[in-house]
């Protein structure tokens, strides 16, 4: 609805040509009652409507034959949340990404497996988004979800900054993107998201979830692969640490997820947000990277079981009770589509 | 000619004028004189007090508004509206809705220049709709952003807005704007004291009766707003008056 728009939350017009409405945000119950109390004051041609009941047409919603958002086409009596898990398409989930801040900046990382249940859609996805110069998201949850969102965040973002001169704050575009999801709620959207940034006050690192939830934090790891992920970054996580240490705790966090969760593999992607922009530092292999930080781990036996190692001919994956020498043998390097664990042992 | 076309707002003469806008724009020049500086640490805002009956209790007239106070940055936006007083009641209270909406949306507090705009994009609104008038005031804004900086804007019925550097609306604002070009110097603004001097004397130019009639608000940076009670106010004028007179004095040993 064309109404003054300026003071509520997400200025978003509802355009009817655009019929899957979820895209964009809808006012909410709370914001229209408010609206009511001072229609007065906002729709032109007010003194007309109340006289001759005449609508102008920008007053109008979109048409009533669209769906709306909260008003899913589904069938009669079904839950939208329920209908969508029992029926709705096996959504790309599963991931770990982690972001932590320090120092120097904000560190973001991720693996690059896109998986849709067992069936890996993407082994080099890339689950860092950049929103503008000095924003990143890692992104969780839902890939489609994801990256609709930070689309929708990139264009609030810069319509924000033509009008203020200045880029909103992390805290801000944090606070935008969970109020903007916040009305998809119950609707089976899945967004969980690390936006990693830095703004007049350093750098700044949120945690935002789509049910609505907003965390300011250190350190936050996301996905199925978190767990993991989080016991070697609260292990190896201190504020001073070197861009360098920043790095490697980054990989070794991810390298060590992707070993262990089943849904997390491929590559490790590497982003760095410093005072001047974000960087993208590198991508390395998993298996790789997990081979490299066995041998660092052990030096004295690395160099009899470098000979004793068969080639990595086979791709078997040694099971878990024999967990010193047969690290480094056990995946072929470079083949980053194998799945980790798909081997019976 | 200005007859057929002054009575719709939303109506072009064939010269070019909205009569409503000008219109409401006199009505501002019937309003008590506000004067607004910005000094480099401090912002002033100064407002004549009309006298009031002598039944009536003076704490309700107050004219000089907080739009927003933010406690722990203490910055704050402050604005005096000068015209009608109901236009500016309804126009004070949406605006500091603004300011809690923007900070709900957006977790920072507003600028100065965004709570303006605001301003003044809700008065262009109503020069440009059917069935209504143009709000009849002007308002001086004042505070400071949280890069440290002052600032001072003025708006007015047409919905338009600047920054100034000092400013005055409402009756007599012409004399006390020519004082204030006359008189706002670098070393005037050096001080905060020498600010708010400058703003009393600004409006001891134009207001009878001295310094009773005179509400004084002034936000130092990383201060909260601060309004002066009438004794403080005094101070300020006893002292302007000392300093006038020995100025006279030198003067007149000069001469002789």
């Amino acid at each position: 609805m064309k109404r003054q728009l300026t003071h509520l939350p997400g200025r978003f017009w509802l355009w009817p040509s655009f019929s899957a409405a979820s895209l964009l945000p809808h006012q909410t119950p709370a914001t229209n009652s408010w609206l009511a109390s001072s229609k007065l004051h906002s729709a032109p041609g007010m003194a007309l409507q109340d006289v001759c009941k005449w609508q102008s047409p920008d007053t109008q919603g979109p048409s009533p034959h669209l769906p709306r958002a909260g008003g899913w086409a589904v069938p009669r009596g079904c839950d939208p949340q329920t209908f969508l898990q029992i029926h709705g398409p096996r959504l790309a989930h599963g991931t770990t990404t982690l972001a932590f801040r320090f120092r120097h900046g904000v560190i973001a990382a991720a693996d690059t497996r896109s998986s849709c249940g067992s069936y890996v859609a993407c082994p080099a996805s890339c689950k860092v988004i950049p929103v503008h110069q000095h924003l990143l998201g890692t992104t969780s949850g839902t890939s489609a979800d994801c990256a609709t969102w930070y689309r929708v965040l990139q264009r609030e973002l810069r319509l924000r900054e033509l009008r203020e001169g200045q880029l909103p704050s992390v805290a801000s575009a944090a606070k935008l993107l969970s109020a903007m999801m916040s009305r998809y709620r119950g609707l089976d959207l899945c967004v969980a998201t690390a936006l990693c940034g830095w703004d007049r006050s350093g750098p700044e690192l949120f945690y935002v979830y789509s049910d609505g939830t907003r965390l300011q934090g250190d350190i936050f790891s996301v996905g199925s692969g978190s767990p993991y992920a989080y016991g070697v970054l609260d292990h190896g996580y201190r504020y001073d640490m070197s861009t360098q240490e920043a790095y490697a705790l980054a990989r070794c966090a991810v390298a060590h997820a992707t070993y262990r969760d089943a849904y997390s593999g491929g590559s490790v992607d590497l982003f760095h947000v410093r005072e001047s922009g974000w960087e993208h530092v590198s991508r390395s292999d998993a298996c790789v990277l997990y081979m490299e930080l066995q041998e660092l781990l052990e030096p004295e036996p690395e160099e009899d079981a470098s000979h004793a190692h068969p080639e990595p001919a086979t791709a078997h994956r040694a099971a878990e009770d024999t967990e010193l020498s047969v690290g480094p043998g056990e995946m072929i390097p470079g083949d980053s589509r194998m799945p980790a664990g798909t081997e019976t042992v | 000619m200005a007859s057929r076309y002054d009575r719709a707002i939303t109506v072009f003469s064939p010269d070019g004028h909205l009569f409503q806008v000008e219109y409401a724009q006199e009505a501002v020049k019937k309003g008590s004189t506000a004067v607004g500086i910005r000094g480099t640490n401090i912002v002033v805002l100064g407002v004549e007090k009309k006298s009031v009956a002598k039944l009536q209790d003076e704490r309700t007239v107050r004219k000089i508004c907080a739009l927003d106070d933010h406690v722990c940055m203490a910055f704050a936006v402050l604005t005096i509206f000068v015209g009608l007083t109901a236009d500016a009641r309804v126009v004070i209270n949406r605006a500091r809705v603004e300011c809690q909406s923007h900070k709900l949306t957006v977790e920072d507090p507003v600028t100065v220049e965004y709570i303006t705009r605001f301003i003044a994009t809700l008065k262009q609104k109503y020069t440009q709709s059917n069935g209504r008038r143009p709000f009849g005031i002007s308002a001086l804004i004042v505070g400071f952003d949280d890069d440290g900086i002052p600032r001072l804007y003025q708006t007015d019925p047409s919905g338009t807005y600047h920054a100034w550097k000092a400013n005055a609306i409402g009756r007599s604002a012409k004399t006390v704007r020519e004082f204030l070009e006359k008189n706002y110097t670098e070393d005037a603004i050096a001080s905060d004291s020498e600010a708010i001097k400058l703003a009393i004397k600004a409006l001891l130019e134009v207001v009878q009766s001295g310094g009773k009639n005179i509400e004084l608000a002034i936000i130092r940076r990383n201060q909260p707003l601060k309004m002066f009670s009438a004794k403080e106010v005094e101070l300020y004028v006893t002292e302007i008056e000392k300093e006038k007179e020995e100025a006279e004095k030198k003067k007149s040993k000069k001469s002789v």
